[in-house]
């Protein structure tokens, strides 16, 4: 490997958001050698733009709440495909992982009494999530970010994972470039954690930063893991709608948790028109209940904006299809109408909103103290990913882990709001110290030297390339061109003509992308990057694509126009997606074991 | 009925006066704006002039967006979240270090070219894209977080709203280094071996006045981190994207802080005997 520049660890972390550098906190905590590899500066990852909070069943502000209402909510929302030892595990462990974020120097806001405080959230029966304001999402990655700069930890900053090396069967490394200069590198390691995150820029309204773009799920599937849940695409409902240019950035559904109403154009508030039957028990039956439930009256139900995202998403998009719809296509939120309740209503909302507050002044000059904000549905979340054991976070390939939004299981058909900041902490800490025994009890896999040169040699071609007639393209319009297709034909709502279509047209983007040509030299050349990222960006669309066509129901996150009601037929197994020989997917469905009799009870319980 | 139909229709009108209000100049509405972006690396660079259609609610980034997928495939530049939360996008937007996804079009005369390059206190790594690892090392000497042991027996501690708000302003931080790029020490002076200046002048007050941190960190902020050079000029207050009173609620108090551990005896006594009977509790 003399041509490159090689590094070697015992844990190698993909990805430094929350699940990434929880999972290299752990590692090291473990006293092996952690490297950890993003692809942006340190802290910038898409973490740092959650803003609701993290849920966990601390029962600080309800002492009802316990891990096994929040082990119910959970798997109510996911429609029960969850892998429901992972819910267990998450509800059990959340509390924990929480705390020790204090204990490390994160600073959520307080209760009276001194203690975490917590907010409600969609699909959670209690006040669960821990917050700061609106952006909880940077005090975690924060306060992770500053505990492990005294780890010991190797930070190999603006550096893409390209390819993922394997011994045989197991994972003996991987291979990378470094944004800054180009060059490329070697990673050897017996462990392998992958930490990407999620797929939502291969959709073009997102909330998503730049980085998803499916590189861990695809890495994974290339090495030969299977992929599991892909279907399951949530689309938050509230992403701003205007001006154009912001279109898709998240309203956090804290807005919704501090007494935010969802309304048409006709002044309606329309979400009471179609409360589910699994959540009609739980679900306030006037406005006025629905207020005293946000003011935290224990006795009052939660209002119907609260409902699961998937449902309310669904709801929005009723609204707009029908012509009930604000002037940009989407619906109103509005927050300042609650100075009808509260005295000094404005303060109120800039404290408990701040981000969201200044977001809107700033981005579309919108006050929302006084003015509704329009919002509409956008990219969010996959809760399909890499298939893992639930306690180990090991894929189906030895010594390859995976955590957080890159895996699969915890979230099943549909992701609660908060879930997903409780998923990094309690899995990510999992994946390290499962990846640290594994890499104690397994010595590094041989690297193949001709295989990083084919791999190399690959990531080098569009630099080649000539310009003359289809071959001199540039990357982003093959990236856009995705985007705008799986927007329209694999969105929120879909069917089975335009998914066919969609497969077709998948086929043709990728002939077009591997004759994309790229200008300038390797020094920090997005156009580059955007170029490699559309493999993966192609990959996951298919997975999506393909389970999308085999689920042949509506359920959660997945909505079916031509199937849209839910069938118990598929009810009992999730969708994978495996690598045939030739490099082609395959799908597959695998029946979800049978819940353990404790589990069954509490769910039961909680009905 | 708590949201009375009076309220209802107060939102469906101040929602399509907002909707008129913008779609009298945008969407439908383009124009022709010109940029210069400077394109270079290490070893120098120059300013190169592009043009882009630009549309009511545009900001910066979406142009350098524009320009980059229409005519300059390898424009580097640095970004995640397009919503002010990363802190990714700094650069000097005529002259003014900005988050460029947080500067709107319509906020610059756009008579004039927008000139956009990269932070001029760090070194240039290719167009707007600057060396910025220095700051992450800066972090790895400060003296790390201890709590006081848990004030509950789960393992807990309890803190009150009103003690956390200060420390919970300084953590609002996006560490975007707009403020270290204005700070003449660095800028000017080039003191980076000697000053740490305002992003962790910020930090460091956020665990000196964290309710729980046990850490003494003023002789390190005297000698190491060299708090003597701010002479508090409240350039890092005013590009702070955050709003954060840098200068005056964690910079003057540390200077405070300071002062009384190393030049007041008195105080210092004070505090030394008080700090030991809050340890030994």
């Amino acid at each position: 490997m003399g041509r490159y520049d090689t590094h070697q660890h015992d844990v190698l972390i993909v990805g430094a958001g929350g699940a990434g550098l929880r999972a290299a906190i752990a590692a090291a905590a473990a006293g092996v050698r952690v490297g950890l590899v993003c692809k942006s500066l340190l802290g910038k990852a898409h973490t740092v733009m959650a803003e609701g909070g993290v849920a966990a069943a601390l029962a600080n502000v309800d002492d009802r709440d316990n891990w096994r209402v929040h082990f119910a909510d959970t798997m109510r929302g996911g429609q029960y495909l969850n892998n429901w030892r992972m819910a267990e595990l998450h509800a059990k462990e959340a509390p924990a992982r929480v705390n020790e974020l204090e204990a490390w120097g994160a600073v959520f806001d307080r209760t009276t009494d001194g203690r975490i405080l917590q907010r409600n959230f969609g699909g959670h029966k209690y006040p669960r999530l821990a917050h700061v304001g609106d952006r909880t999402g940077l005090e975690m990655i924060r306060t992770l970010q500053d505990h492990a700069v005294h780890l010991g930890i190797d930070v190999h900053m603006e550096c893409t994972v390209i390819s993922l090396l394997k011994d045989g069967d197991r994972i003996a490394g991987a291979l990378a470039y470094d944004r800054d200069r180009g060059r490329f590198r070697v990673f050897h390691a017996p462990a392998v954690v992958l930490a990407t995150g999620g797929i939502g820029r291969a959709f073009h309204i997102t909330s998503n930063s730049w980085e998803y773009t499916g590189d861990g799920q695809s890495l994974a599937f290339q090495a030969g893991a299977a992929l599991q849940d892909m279907e399951f695409v949530q689309f938050h409902p509230t992403g701003m709608v205007w001006p154009p240019s912001v279109r898709g950035i998240l309203v956090t559904e804290g807005v919704r948790g501090e007494g935010g109403i969802l309304v048409n154009k006709d002044g309606r508030r329309f979400m009471f028109d179609d409360i589910p039957e699994n959540y009609r028990s739980q679900t306030a039956d006037s406005e006025e209940e629905g207020w005293r439930y946000v003011q935290g009256d224990k006795n009052a139900r939660r209002p119907p904006e609260l409902l699961t995202r998937d449902h309310v998403a669904r709801c929005i998009v009723r609204e707009v299809r029908e012509g009930r719809g604000s002037p940009h296509g989407g619906v109103f939120l509005d927050i300042s109408w609650i100075k009808s309740k509260i005295t000094d209503a404005p303060a109120h909302i800039r404290k408990k909103l701040p981000s969201m507050y200044h977001q809107f002044k700033q981005l579309a000059d919108i006050d929302i103290t006084s003015e509704p904000m329009e919002v509409g549905p956008t990219t969010h979340y996959v809760m399909g990913g890499i298939r893992v054991d639930g306690d180990t976070q090991m894929s189906t390939v030895p010594g390859l882990f995976a955590a957080g939004e890159s895996a699969a299981g915890l979230h099943g058909a549909n992701r609660l709001g908060g879930n997903s900041l409780s998923d990094l902490i309690v899995f990510g800490k999992r994946a390290g110290e499962y990846a640290a025994r594994y890499a104690s009890d397994n010595v590094a896999g041989n690297i193949d030297a001709a295989s990083v040169e084919d791999t190399v040699q690959q990531a080098l071609e569009p630099f080649g390339r000539t310009g003359n007639g289809a071959a001199s393209e540039g990357p982003y319009q093959v990236q856009q061109e995705l985007q705008e297709m799986m927007q329209e034909h694999v969105g929120i709502v879909r069917t089975e003509s335009e998914m066919n279509s969609a497969l077709e047209s998948i086929t043709r983007l990728a002939e077009r992308a591997a004759r994309v040509q790229v200008n300038g030299n390797r020094d920090y050349n997005p156009g580059w990057h955007t170029a490699l990222d559309l493999s993966n960006l192609l990959a996951v669309s298919e997975a999506v694509t393909l389970s999308a066509l085999e689920r042949k129901e509506s359920r959660g996150g997945h909505f079916r126009n031509d199937y849209p009601e839910k069938d118990p037929a598929f009810a009992g197994f999730n969708i994978l997606v495996h690598r045939n020989n030739d490099g082609s997917m395959r799908i597959s469905r695998e029946p979800i074991p049978e819940m353990r009799d404790d589990l069954k009870q509490i769910i039961e319980e909680n009905k | 009925m708590t949201a009375p139909t009076s309220v209802s229709r107060d939102i469906v009108e101040s929602g399509q006066r907002a909707a008129r209000r913008s779609d009298s100049s945008a969407g439908s509405q383009t124009r022709q704006a010109r940029f210069r972006v400077w394109r270079g690396d290490s070893s120098g660079g120059r300013f190169e002039d592009y043009e882009t259609q630009i549309s009511e609610g545009m900001v910066v980034l979406d142009a350098i967006h524009q320009i980059q997928a229409e005519s300059a495939n390898d424009l580097a530049v640095r970004w995640n979240c397009k919503a002010g939360k990363c802190g990714s996008c700094s650069a000097e937007v005529n002259g003014m270090p900005r988050l460029m996804c947080m500067t709107r079009l319509n906020d610059l005369d756009l008579e004039q070219p927008v000139t956009v390059e990269p932070m001029r206190a760090f070194p240039p790594l290719r167009d707007l894209v600057t060396d910025v690892s220095w700051n992450f090392e800066v972090k790895k000497r400060i003296a790390k977080f201890k709590p006081r042991p848990p004030d509950a027996a789960d393992g807990t501690w309890r803190m009150a709203q009103a003690d956390v708000d200060r420390v919970q302003e300084f953590r609002k931080c996006i560490e975007c280094f707009l403020c270290q790029d204005v700070c003449h020490v660095l800028r000017d002076h080039s003191k980076h071996d000697s000053f740490i200046g305002p992003r962790f002048l910020t930090y460091v007050a956020a665990l000196e006045m964290h309710p729980l941190d046990t850490v003494v960190r003023t002789a390190e902020l005297k000698e190491a981190h060299g708090i003597g050079y701010c002479n508090i000029t409240k350039c890092c207050t005013k590009v702070c994207p955050e709003n954060i009173a840098i200068t005056d609620n964690a910079i003057i108090p540390l200077k405070e802080r300071v002062v009384d551990d190393h030049y007041d005896p008195l105080s210092a006594l004070v505090r030394l005997f008080r700090r030991k009977l809050a340890r030994d509790d």
